[in-house]
């Protein structure tokens, strides 16, 4: 047994050792990954992308006020509980927009309401004619109207001594001047509350419009809201509010509309599809590499069943390699990975036709070995430039904002990654073991490598 | 020892026939359009019970959303590509198709497509097309450097891929004119896919030829070319086989969605290995005999 071939029997023992480590069990947290992250089509979700009508904005201040609308969505988002959800602002040129991927939601209305839903509270007061206007006052010279864009986002619900919710703010700097003017003069009269153009309903279904008390500086609180209403309410302004419309821009006779809370556009998979698809591909990678490692097996003897050993740390280490970068699983990527997987069997089969020819000509099996490896490894190098190519390409084409996007650059990373891997597993793997075979002087009938005896003549 | 290379004529007559017919689907045809290039609403529908394609083909057209051909996917499932709606209208119109065909109906995918994001996306898929169709040739240019004249058989390489692309593209043609089977951006992943694995079976078979070329193993280039086929047939069909092994499984049991991704791939891979065995060396002895003229079927047999 040569020294350099434990060495490499360490290694790879080393190395499946850390994958299995990493993989088993699936679901389980390893440097910060948990499980293997499942794409749309499979997990189920919901994909959301909307145009932001940025046009009321200083085009030198747009970056910084969609950082703002990212940060509101997700805060929204982690309210709800939905984990691994992505929120991604895309530029281009001029226009911006707004993805969202919510994976395992299947509530489309509630998703949408999420992001779409107002979340400013004006004050308003009536009018000499008894309309309800927006109450206003003067800071610094400017009249501005009262709302909640002056609270502080810490809002809170507690319940009075009748244990009905109370929601509870705090006004900040500018909203305490405004509101010191504005309660000073109001006091024993009605402040309605409204949300966006309609006013703030109660429990009981009327309009939330309070008597002032007395003047009102630093706090308030807002009573006869249902528990949930308040709840939620007090969750939206506390995660800030979007600055921008969203919606979708719409060609209607031949000028450009701008459709508030439509998405521009909009995937959704259910769950219970993720789910079969998840299943199926399961069965059906299992069907398929069960044929392919027999096959393996009756076709190649002793090297065969070597090379579905390193098949099979193939397996686990991709798999580890997915759970680690990470990289999300998808329909096309679990296809790719299987098709890897049977591309990875093509350099065993290159090495071992080479070895059974050298075999045939009558060379010691050492030689048949190492010749068939060394003759190999330029056909092996060559036939996988090809699908580097096109899988460079592929994920350049997975950019471009589609909902088949992922599924494209999917395929192509798992087949990228799969099918590096798999030069190393056949270079690497296959060729250590059938060395320490040989070496072993365990197996020295031809018949093992699929090839029959030759007659010396 | 199999005569590949004698039975040259027929292999070129039946990829001609695959070729032309492709052609003509094309030119009659078109390709299908998917959501992804095409824009628009595609989404799968959930029957329980079942109901027939045409039913629900013809509930469609009387709602007001044109004549389309429902694609069956999977079990009482049907995928539609309608106009683009928003998920509330999409709502309202299984409400309408519960109505109409007496079935419950369930959306269990929806995919709304803008009609800008589905022009990019077609516009991004032709550049795709197109540098891989240049990186490729620069591959074939590099793996055929040390080839006696690398030109020919560059060019004859290059001609086995655009045989495998016609005939794909052709086949998926016919099954969008007969069945509606549309093409979307996986059709363009599955063809660039396999049109590599078609190269390199080639360039596997080439470098043999190169190899058999310089042992002189025969002064005849036909009998050349033909052992070289048959020493490298075992590692071309079986990698094919263990390929088509796992393709096979997922196209008979893997999920529905991507069946028709699947096909494109099981497809290339059939199409990639007869070309490579039965079309790319042949060409290469017509063209080192200069025997052009005896391919058209009005010339004399060589006896």
């Amino acid at each position: 047994m040569r020294r350099g071939n434990v060495y490499l029997l360490i290694f790879i023992l080393a190395l499946v050792g850390f994958a299995l480590w990493s993989v088993v069990p699936l679901d389980r947290n390893v440097f910060g990954r948990e499980g293997l992250r499942l794409g749309l089509d499979l997990k189920g979700g919901i994909y959301l992308v909307y145009q932001a009508d940025v046009s009321d904005i200083e085009p030198d201040n747009r970056d910084e006020i969609m950082k703002g609308v990212k940060g509101v969505i997700e805060r929204r988002i982690d309210a709800l509980g939905i984990t691994e959800p992505t929120i991604e602002i895309q530029k281009q040129g001029e226009e911006y927009n707004i993805a969202i991927s919510l994976p395992g939601v299947s509530e489309t209305e509630k998703a949408k309401e999420m992001v779409g839903r107002v979340s400013l509270l004006e004050f308003r007061e009536q009018d000499a004619g008894g309309n309800w206007t927006p109450a206003k006052g003067t800071v610094d010279d400017e009249e501005l109207t009262l709302s909640s864009r002056y609270f502080k986002e810490n809002t809170y619900i507690t319940v009075d001594q009748f244990g009905r919710p109370l929601l509870v703010f705090e006004w900040n700097e500018i909203g305490a001047q405004l509101s010191q003017q504005i309660t000073g003069r109001l006091v024993g009269k009605q402040l309605a509350i409204y949300l966006g153009d309609e006013p703030l309903r109660g429990a009981d279904g009327n309009p939330i419009a309070p008597v002032v008390q007395s003047v009102i500086t630093d706090k308030g609180q807002i009573e006869g809201l249902s528990l949930v209403d308040a709840q939620e309410l007090s969750r939206l302004l506390n995660s800030g509010r979007i600055p921008v419309p969203l919606g979708r821009w719409v060609e209607k006779e031949g000028s450009n509309v701008f459709e508030p809370n439509i998405p521009y556009l909009e995937g959704i998979t259910r769950p219970t599809l993720g789910a079969e698809n998840i299943q199926k591909s399961i069965m059906a990678a299992v069907i398929g590499i069960v044929l392919l490692l027999l096959f393996m097996l009756v076709y190649y003897r002793l090297p065969g069943l070597v090379a579905c050993l390193s098949l099979g740390i193939y397996g686990v280490v991709l798999l580890a390699i997915f759970k680690l970068i990470p990289v999300t699983l998808t329909l096309p990527g679990i296809a790719g990975f299987i098709l890897s997987v049977g591309m990875a069997v093509d350099a065993n089969v290159l090495i071992f036709e080479r070895m059974k020819e050298e075999l045939r000509g009558g060379r010691s099996l050492a030689a048949a070995v190492e010749a068939g490896f060394n003759r190999a490894w330029t056909a092996i190098r060559d036939s996988n430039i090809t699908t580097f190519i096109a899988c460079i390409i592929l994920i350049w084409l997975g950019t471009t904002e589609t909902l088949s996007a992922p599924m494209v650059s999917g395929f192509a990373l798992t087949l990228l990654i799969g099918v590096a891997l798999s030069m190393f597993t056949a270079i690497v793997i296959t060729r250590t073991f059938l060395r320490l075979i040989i070496g072993s002087r365990t197996v020295s009938n031809l018949a093992a490598y699929g090839v029959k005896p030759v007659k010396t003549k | 020892m199999i005569d590949f290379v004698g039975k040259k004529r027929w292999f070129f007559l039946i990829s001609g026939i695959l070729i032309v017919a492709g052609i003509i689907s094309l030119a009659v045809f078109g390709l299908k359009l998917g959501t992804d290039f095409a824009s628009g609403t595609s989404m799968t529908l959930q029957f329980i019970p079942p109901v027939e394609q045409n039913s629900l083909a013809q509930a469609i057209d009387e709602l007001g959303y044109g004549k389309i051909t429902p694609q069956p996917e999977g079990e009482g499932n049907f995928r539609i590509h309608i106009r683009q709606i928003t998920s509330e209208e999409a709502d309202e119109l299984a409400e309408e198709l519960v109505k109409k065909l007496d079935s419950q109906v369930e959306i269990i995918a929806f995919y709304s497509v803008p009609p800008a994001v589905g022009a990019e996306t077609a516009h991004n898929a032709i550049i795709a097309v197109i540098i891989a169709a240049v990186a490729m040739l620069l591959y074939i240019v590099w793996a055929f450097r040390r080839m006696p004249s690398p030109f020919r058989w560059g060019t004859c390489a290059i001609i086995a891929l655009i045989h495998d692309v016609f005939i794909i593209v052709g086949i998926f043609s016919v099954l969008g004119g007969l069945a509606g089977v549309e093409i979307d951006a996986l059709f363009i992943t599955g063809l660039l896919a396999v049109v590599g694995y078609s190269i390199n079976n080639t360039v596997v078979i080439f470098d043999r030829i190169r190899e058999n070329v310089s042992r002189h193993i025969s002064p005849d280039f036909a009998v050349t070319v033909n052992s070289s086929i048959v020493e490298t047939l075992g590692r071309s069909l079986n990698t094919s086989l263990t390929t088509l092994f796992v393709i096979l499984a997922l196209f008979l049991f893997g999920g529905a969605t991507i069946h028709n991704f699947v096909l494109v791939l099981l497809l290339g891979i059939i199409i990639g290995t007869y070309s490579s065995i039965c079309i790319s060396s042949q060409l290469l002895v017509v063209w080192e005999k200069r025997e052009w003229s005896t391919l058209l079927p009005w010339a004399k047999r060589a006896v």
